[in-house]
């Protein structure tokens, strides 16, 4: 698979039909209900525990009573910090660190929400009827929740400071210039399977978990650690994923609440967070303030880029995302001042949610860009590609790979951007104005380490196993695909084993790196085990041996493989990026401001598509996550008592399916061969970034108004 | 700055206030009294009302409160004792380990629990158990005949009407369920009618494509 691969031509690869292509692996199991995801492992002696959160943003718990939900029905045990045995990993860790939430640990309430109690019962609804008897009594503190009111508190996180590129602040004596201010409020992962685990301890010393997870060996991990047991003692499940976008990046405080649970009762434990915990509990894209400066020379030359940004984070954890790094990397730019501070409040942790970083800062980046364009009155896409970095502005490297230009020209051809009009407001259809916005997205082409076992069974088939999760994407439908074209066997003749921590290392799902790190593994395993064949047979073999009666030959039941591999020298000497561009056509109606989506085009160049029907549909979604980022999406927290108000799917929305239109994915379909052996990058996190500016980019063209503080409501045009 | 009204609830800091989050007495017997003296003499059961009036131990009482529930459930017949406040959704996925209808809210907001009841899509999790007592209920396991998927499975797998698939059992159902309404003419009435179900992952595009097919296909569904 390497210059000589066998290639899908564009022509097939770019249909937009989703019909075309190998079917997923697990797709049978999906579409008929027999795929068990975490907390579906119904396992014997099962209990149910529920968990009772704050009601107030911070202070202490001055007392819980738990006597009627101890004499309710059914009930087994009710916890709080007052009678919990403490994981030895939160006894001999550093008080004063910053980290996770140590559940019933100490009094502390650290946000709304925090748990104070968990109640076991041998029944879902006793376990939840008993948790509503539980009384929590605190001394409250003053609580501080708002981003708004509380800026002036933000500082640069440790690992992050300021950046600068030449001369500070001279986008301000440039001919033509923007300074804007940009703000996007917290929005949530709110993957549809809800956080769940089930818990066993199957000896003191020995435990077993059915957990949602993003990466099994990293909650092996932390659970060991917590627990301060042997890591191989602790076995992690967690074969079907129901969506994550990063919420299951971590393990959070309910998994080792059920896993305390677990040990007093002596029994397994099932525990759901609600939907109204996901708001709360699993992290979160944080509420983030942007500023940018930008000017250009007349003919549209960038001078510099000013880009500040704070954003959101908890009082125990320093969550920083970097939004304003994108502003270092996107255009050839000589004069770039980036600052990105976080801001610590009473509220749960952040964490990493599709496109962290970019996803924000393009927002503001790819809107100032656009009212620059009308500035200056160079079409959006041109003044792109007059400030188009041919290497990286950052550290000077050349790409790995990089065809933007390709990627903008299919875009604005399908999207029919000729029809666009320079002047906003100024076209109307049936009654309603029509915009049409551009916007670019650009996340980082990571390669980790990762293993895979790779072995060829006596009835010919073939065995790949790595530790990897598949939260959606459809890692073991590509996975299967570079396993039987290595090999040069039919598809149905490979097995991908994974969300199982016993298995070989592989990366958590996350960062776009999965398809780059285990694919590669996948396919240096499979050159392995053909050469392993090659040295059975002997007198250099044959390119493409019949497998099944090598090993009937050698009376061999199987043969295999372990592969561990890495990124090597490549990455000093390469800038590593993929890239995106979002086209959007809409309409507004004038009158109540409603926005209807009429067409929506992705383009992305990251290299080799490995899995033509699984990577349109990454794109699909992530596009429409970056649509609900734009029009609908937004985390409403009541100040005066530090909650989350809207934390359900009737309050906060997501985009629904009458909200979306068809929308098409394109390839620029390029092997980048410089970043591993099967020229593939990732493509979740670039599907997302951008698509907010493409957004409202498009309103601005149908309407004249611009929108900077996200979502695009219709109250805010009309 | 400061937050407006931020001890709206507690007083002042370094005040010491008390919540009382719960009701004086908010036991079972207690509702169950109130109910039986107020109106829901006739919805609650009698032997648990009995019990509580006769001050039975809360233990003691829970063994009355179950009640007979008799439905179908993929064509098999299913007798079981459920208390009147489990749902369809949690007696199907807890009791009967029928785990392919998923809870993705438990408010009958997202459409994750979708089944058929007597051949139209409900909520499971806004369903009590007791209501579907004697009817038959679908759900996602059921759907296929044997080994041979029904066409609408068939056409999510073809158009890839889904990736991470929780919310797919659910989307499976309503759109079986859409086409059998009539509400599956236009792509536009197809969107409008899938609402109901969220798909995170954005999968409608592809899911209002595999619609299309099986109606178009003349498939009976």
């Amino acid at each position: 698979m390497t210059n000589d691969a066998k290639q899908m031509t564009n022509d097939k690869l770019n249909k937009p039909s989703s019909s075309d292509g190998m079917k997923r692996v697990d797709g049978r199991l999906k579409v008929t209900g027999a795929a068990r995801y975490s907390a579906e492992f119904n396992v014997k002696g099962i209990a149910y525990g529920v968990l009772v959160g704050s009601t107030i943003a911070k202070g202490t718990v001055k007392s819980v009573d738990t006597k009627m939900a101890e004499s309710a029905p059914g009930v087994l045990a009710a916890i709080t910090h007052f009678n919990c045995p403490k994981p030895p990993g939160y006894q001999s860790a550093d008080p004063n660190a910053k980290g996770p939430v140590k559940v019933f640990f100490d009094d502390k309430i650290l946000y709304n929400g925090h748990p104070v109690a968990l109640v076991v019962a041998d029944t879902f609804e006793r376990a939840t009827y008993a948790a509503s008897l539980v009384k929590a009594q605190y001394v409250a503190e003053k609580h501080h929740t708002s981003l708004k009111d509380n800026m002036a508190n933000a500082v640069s996180p440790h690992d992050d400071g300021e950046y600068k590129r030449s001369i500070v602040d001279a986008w301000q004596s440039a001919p033509i210039k923007v300074e804007q201010e940009y703000t996007l409020p917290s929005e949530v992962h709110n993957p549809m399977e809800l956080h769940g685990i089930v818990a066993r301890w199957d000896a003191a010393d020995k435990i077993t978990v059915w957990t949602k997870t993003q990466g099994v060996k990293d909650t092996q991990n932390t659970i060991s650690q917590t627990f301060k047991i042997p890591l191989d003692n602790v076995q992690v499940n967690s074969k079907f994923v129901g969506g994550a976008f990063g919420s299951a990046l971590q393990v959070w405080a309910h998994e080792i609440a059920a896993l305390i649970g677990a040990k007093v009762v002596k029994r397994p434990v099932k525990l759901i967070l609600t939907r109204a915990d996901m708001f709360t509990s699993v992290g979160y894209r944080p509420h983030t303030w942007q500023k940018i400066g930008i000017g250009a020379t007349a003919d549209g030359k960038l001078v510099g880029i000013s880009h500040q940004a704070v954003g959101q984070t908890s009082t125990y954890e320093d969550f920083a995302e970097g939004p304003a790094d994108v502003s270092r990397q996107v255009y050839a730019c000589p004069n770039v001042s980036t600052s990105n501070k976080i801001l610590s409040l009473d509220v749960g942790s952040p964490i990493w949610m599709r496109g962290p970083g970019p996803a924000t800062g393009t927002f503001a980046l790819e809107s100032a860009m656009d009212e620059l364009s009308y500035a200056l009155n160079i079409d959006p896409i041109e003044l792109r590609l007059r400030n188009y970095a041919e290497t990286d502005p950052e550290s000077g490297k050349p790409f790995s790979g990089k065809n933007l230009r390709e990627a903008y020209k299919m875009g604005a051809e399908n999207i029919g951007w000729s029809d666009r009009s320079p002047k906003p407001g100024s076209v109307m259809k049936d009654g309603w104005l029509v915009g049409y916005g551009v916007s670019g997205g650009i996340f980082g082409a990571d390669r980790e380490p990762a293993t895979v076992k790779a072995t060829m069974m006596a009835d010919g088939t073939l065995i790949l196993q790595t530790a990897v999760s598949d939260i959606g994407p459809g890692t073991a439908t590509a996975m299967v695909s570079i396993g039987a074209e290595t090999m040069g066997i039919p598809v149905d003749r490979v097995k991908f084993d994974l969300g199982d921590s016993s298995l070989p290392p592989a990366p958590q799902q996350g960062g776009s790196t999965i398809t780059s790190s285990v694919g590669s593994a996948v396919y240096m395993a499979c050159n392995d085990l053909k050469e392993k064949f090659q040295q059975l047979i002997g007198n250099g073999g044959t390119n493409k041996p019949d497998y099944v009666k090598v090993l009937k030959q050698h009376n061999l039941p199987k043969l295999e493989v372990t592969t561990a591999s890495q990124a090597g020298k490549e990455v000093d000497k390469y800038a590593m990026y993929s890239w995106s561009v979002h086209f959007i056509k809409l309409m507004v109606n004038p009158a109540t401001g409603v926005i209807r989506l009429d067409k929506v085009t992705c383009v992305a160049d990251s290299g080799r598509i490995i899995s033509p029907k699984t990577a349109r549909s990454q794109v699909v979604g992530g596009a429409i996550m970056g649509i609900g980022m734009a029009l609908t999406e937004e985390t409403v927290i009541d100040h005066r008592y530090g909650k989350v108000v809207n934390s359900n799917f009737a309050d906060y929305h997501v985009p629904v399916n009458a909200d979306i239109p068809q929308i098409d994915a394109l390839f620029v379909n390029k092997p980048d061969l410089n970043i591993n052996p099967i020229g593939a990058k990732g493509i979740a996190e670039i599907a997302t970034i951008g698509m907010a500016a493409a957004v409202t980019n498009a309103v601005y063209n149908a309407t004249g108004k611009r929108v900077r503080d996200l979502p695009v409501t219709p109250d805010k045009l009309v | 700055m400061e937050d407006k009204n931020a001890n709206f609830v507690s007083g002042a800091p370094g005040e010491e206030p008390e919540i009382d989050l719960g009701p004086k007495d908010n036991s079972r017997r207690t509702f169950l009294k109130q109910s039986a003296l107020i109106t829901a003499v006739a919805l609650a059961p009698a032997p648990a009302v009995k019990a509580a009036e006769m001050h039975f131990d809360e233990r003691v009482a829970e063994a009355f409160e179950k009640m007979p529930l008799k439905m179908e459930v993929n064509g098999v017949a299913k007798s079981l004792m459920v208390e009147p406040r489990s749902t369809l959704l949690d007696i199907l996925r807890e009791q009967l380990d029928l785990t392919g209808t998923k809870k993705g809210c438990d408010y009958g907001q997202c459409g994750a629990c979708t089944v058929h009841v007597d051949g139209h899509r409900v909520n499971a999790c806004l369903t009590l158990g007791i209501m579907v007592n004697g009817k038959k209920v679908t759900t996602i396991e059921g759907l296929a005949k044997g080994e041979v998927l029904h066409p609408m499975q068939e056409a999510f797998l073809k158009h890839d009407g889904f990736q991470c698939g929780y919310c797919t059992p659910g989307q499976i159902m309503s759109a079986v369920a859409c086409i059998r309404e009539g509400h599956a003419n236009t792509e536009m009435e197809i969107r409008e009618y899938m609402s109901g179900n969220i798909c995170r992952c954005g999968a409608y595009p592809n899911i209002v494509n595999a619609i299309q097919e099986v109606k178009g296909g003349g498939f009976v569904v």
